[in-house]
């Protein structure tokens, strides 16, 4: 098991005392492609970064069980988590143009990821961050590798952050919605490369996203979030098949271009929902 | 109602938008739909008069635009912006928030254009003193569209307006959207890059590629396939891959 | 229904009145501040400073220009709480008496300064092109002047004293303010909410005096605060050559000036006033720091 997370529970102070932002959650991830779906505020990047205990100082985190290989994350020190950080487990986010230092070129900053986690020269660095923008798909990665942030478009700048992300050969791979600043085209590319990847080394992945059918396309299970709390857990596959009314919810709200519709289905959000 | 002709945009030395020719007929809604940079936004923003800097003809309801717009301009054409978060002044409670278009116009009643507004896009009242950063993104929103419509326009100017929102919130406000369409029989641009969005809200959708307008067609025959530009074609088929769910494993 | 500036109307969460949304805001700010130790002890000695100021003819039994030529340089004692100085005169009475020239030297400048910076930032960044290149040339030439030599000069060539001292150091510390405003007009031009604003056709005075402005009165009052030590210096520093306040008004700096001869016997008598400005510039830093981090949107 990867990664286990049993009763997560993530709390922040207010002005009238704590409030909880995940509540009850449990997940376990193997070698496989988990999607955690949810709307602005439903807890899911939360989650996915309290693996890591990426999450604000003021964050009150409590579980009965948080681990990533069974090492406690809970109770790790700061060193043994920045052996995992990175090394162990990389972290995608939104906006490359966010996450990518501007004055770095692409290749210099892939070649930094490779020597601070594996070690060695800077010859054998740039070479390694070369040869993984091939392996991002980059048609010409020697120019790429010379281009500073500003100069690649989203797509590109998405693939930088994979490769510097795989560079110390991770075991999870963490995206938080990877491809949501981006086209449409280009989200299904990057996605089915992220997909590709994961597969190919043999990793974990947590794809985290509001978007239901499309990580349903890339993941093997899906985890739907509300509020704070998982409501439903299913495969990919049988999403159709939902039962939850959050889960059907998501899906009949959205427009298709299969049939015309007069209205879309609203959601009618039930208190009861609030209690797992 | 409206009359685009020719409409070129230039930003230094790159053309964003080139010669785009289409027409909107009174009450009708009409959508733009293209990838990131293919200009769909720049045409949107010279109609508004935001960028003063095109070439080409437009004409709202008969009469020819100047790059320069009268305040007169400004009570028939309206604009409702992406961003939920931007498009709000941070510092102005609601209630300032939809009051500046009527003191611009000199409207009279402004308490009760307010109440009406708030209701018109089903907020409560009790969010009228509330800064923005108290509202969740849906109802910024809304906010957005009601303080379009304080100056009762006739045309109202849609860029991307449900792209940063929740699905759920997205469904509220497209159906508030074709209400309102009903209510006050309003003509709608609406610029979108989800094809599923434009095709629910629009009869008539233009699809642009690099600043070029490429084609026109109904929503239905976008719907059915009867497409012509291969772009078109493969936007079609992109997003129902990706909106259904998949079945096989 | 809840009093009227009772804590729970100052924490509602739906206000009832515009008023009443921008006194929920307000609290919200001052239990930030609060909850800042620095700030709060940097705030209650610039009261107790302005206060006692205001209050010293309450404050000081002794005449601050009454001399005693036989009691000069007397040290601390009863009579004299920190001593004399080189005239005989009561050095707590003269520091309180003082403290109302200085401060209030400060206060006048400051208040000056920052509407015209304000004014020329803000419409140099929103109309942009020649009135900005203008009105940024001009600030330009005044931000190039040393601040105290523009400051002796102009007094020089006026009479000297306290009016002719707070023009001159205003002239050299509006600059500033205006490139704050233009750097914040500059960030929000481009804005959603302002391109809004320019779509119901109001005219850009309109949007540069009631929505921009305020969008900019955050850094022009954390600013003002941090200027005051720097603005206190200047002061002092002009009373120190003779150009600020006039004998015999009390003014730190010139306390400072005439007596300087006696720092190595008599140390009291000029450092006092100097612990005086030390003490008034680091209250008004520590207001500053903690005015920015609740008003600056950007640390939220």
């Amino acid at each position: 098991m990867l990664v286990e997370i049993r009763n997560l529970r993530i709390q922040f102070p207010t002005a009238t005392g704590l409030s909880d932002a995940v509540r009850n959650v449990s997940l376990t991830l193997g070698q496989e492609k988990l999607g955690i779906v949810g709307e602005s505020g439903s807890g899911k990047s939360l989650t996915a970064r309290s693996i890591l205990r990426l999450l604000p100082s003021n964050a009150v985190v409590t579980a009965e069980k948080l681990t990533f290989d069974n090492i406690d994350v809970l109770r790790a020190d700061e060193t043994a988590l920045r052996r995992i950080r990175g090394a162990r487990a990389g972290l995608i986010l939104q906006d490359p143009k966010f996450s990518l230092n501007p004055v770095m070129t692409a290749g210099a900053q892939i070649a930094e990821a490779w020597r601070v986690h594996r070690g060695g020269g800077r010859r054998l660095a740039g070479q390694a961050a070369i040869d993984l923008l091939a392996q991002v798909q980059i048609r010409d990665p020697e120019r790429v590798a010379g281009a500073y942030p500003h100069e690649l478009s989203g797509g590109m700048g998405q693939r930088v952050m994979i490769a510097m992300m795989l560079a110390p050969d991770p075991e999870l791979l963490i995206a938080d919605e990877p491809t949501s600043a981006l086209d449409a085209s280009v989200q299904a590319e990057i996605l089915r490369l992220i997909e590709d990847l994961v597969s190919r080394r043999g990793m974990g992945l947590i794809l985290i996203s509001h978007d239901l059918p499309l990580v349903s396309h890339f993941c093997d299970r899906v985890a739907v979030m509300y509020a704070g709390r998982v409501v439903e857990e299913l495969a990919a596959s049988d999403l159709t098949r939902a039962r939850h009314p959050y889960t059907r919810g998501l899906l009949e709200c959205l427009p298709t271009l299969s049939h015309r519709q007069k209205r879309l289905a609203v959601m009618q959000r039930d208190p009861s929902w609030l209690e797992t | 109602m409206i009359e685009v002709g020719g409409l070129s945009v230039r930003f230094g030395r790159m053309e964003a938008v080139k010669s785009v020719s289409f027409s909107v007929a009174r009450g009708e809604s009409f959508g733009l739909v293209g990838e990131s940079g293919s200009g769909k936004s720049t045409v949107l923003r010279a109609i508004s008069g935001l960028n003063p800097l095109w070439t080409g003809r437009m004409s709202i309801d008969g009469q020819t635009l100047a790059p320069g717009r009268s305040k007169e301009f400004y009570r028939h054409v309206q604009m409702v912006f992406q961003d939920p978060y931007g498009s709000l002044h941070p510092r102005q409670t609601v209630d300032r928030l939809l009051s500046e278009p009527l003191l611009v116009h000199g409207m009279d009643n402004v308490e009760r254009r307010i109440l009406r507004g708030l209701n018109e896009v089903a907020l409560p009242p009790l969010v009228r003193f509330r800064y923005p950063h108290q509202l969740s993104g849906g109802q910024r929103q809304r906010v957005a569209i009601a303080r379009a419509l304080m100056a009762e326009p006739q045309v109202l100017l849609l860029d991307e307006p449900t792209s940063a929102l929740d699905v759920s919130v997205q469904a509220e406000v497209l159906n508030l959207l074709a209400d309102l369409q009903q209510a006050h029989g309003l003509t709608y641009i609406l610029v979108s890059h989800n094809l599923a969005v434009v095709a629910h809200l629009c009869l008539r959708i233009g699809v642009m590629v690099a600043g070029e307008l490429v084609e026109l067609l109904s929503a239905d025959d976008l719907r059915a396939g009867r497409t012509r530009h291969p772009h078109t074609a493969s936007l079609r088929e992109l997003s129902i891959e990706l909106e259904e769910p998949e079945t096989n494993p | 229904m809840s009093g009227v500036l009772s804590r729970e109307w100052l924490l509602s969460e739906t206000p009832a009145s515009r008023a009443h949304a921008a006194w929920v805001r307000r609290y919200r700010g001052w239990l930030q501040f609060r909850a800042n130790g620095l700030a709060m002890v940097g705030l209650v000695t610039v009261a107790i400073m302005i206060v006692a100021s205001l209050a010293a003819p309450l404050l000081a039994w002794q005449n601050p220009s009454a001399q005693d030529l036989a009691g000069r340089l007397a040290p601390p004692s009863f009579a004299h709480w920190l001593g004399t100085d080189e005239l005989g005169r009561d050095i707590y009475a003269r520091i309180l008496y003082g403290g109302r020239v200085t401060l209030g030297m400060v206060v006048a400048v400051v208040l000056l300064v920052a509407p015209i910076g304000l004014a020329v930032g803000s419409v140099a960044g929103y109309l942009g092109g020649l009135a900005d290149r203008v009105l940024m040339r001009v600030t330009d030439v005044f931000l190039a002047f040393p601040r105290l030599v523009l400051a002796l000069a102009f007094v020089a060539a006026l009479k000297p004293g306290i009016t002719s001292a707070i023009i001159a150091i205003a002239l050299t510390a509006w600059p500033p303010y205006a490139r704050l405003a233009r750097a914040d007009t500059l960030t929000v031009r481009g804005t959603d909410f302002i391109a809004a604003v320019r779509l119901t056709g109001a005219t850009s005075g309109r949007i540069i005096l009631r929505h921009i402005m305020p969008l900019c009165m955050s850094s022009v009052i954390v600013r003002m605060t941090l200027d005051m030590s720097g603005i206190i210096l200047t002061a002092a520093a002009l009373g120190f050559l003779g150009m600020g306040a006039q004998p015999p008004m009390p003014e730190w700096g010139t306390m400072i000036a005439s007596s300087r001869a006696f720092i190595l016997d008599q140390w009291w008598v000029p450092t006092i006033p100097g612990i005086a400005i030390f003490v008034a510039s680091l209250a008004f830093n520590l207001l500053g720091d903690g005015m920015r981090d609740v008003l600056d949107p950007r640390q939220r």
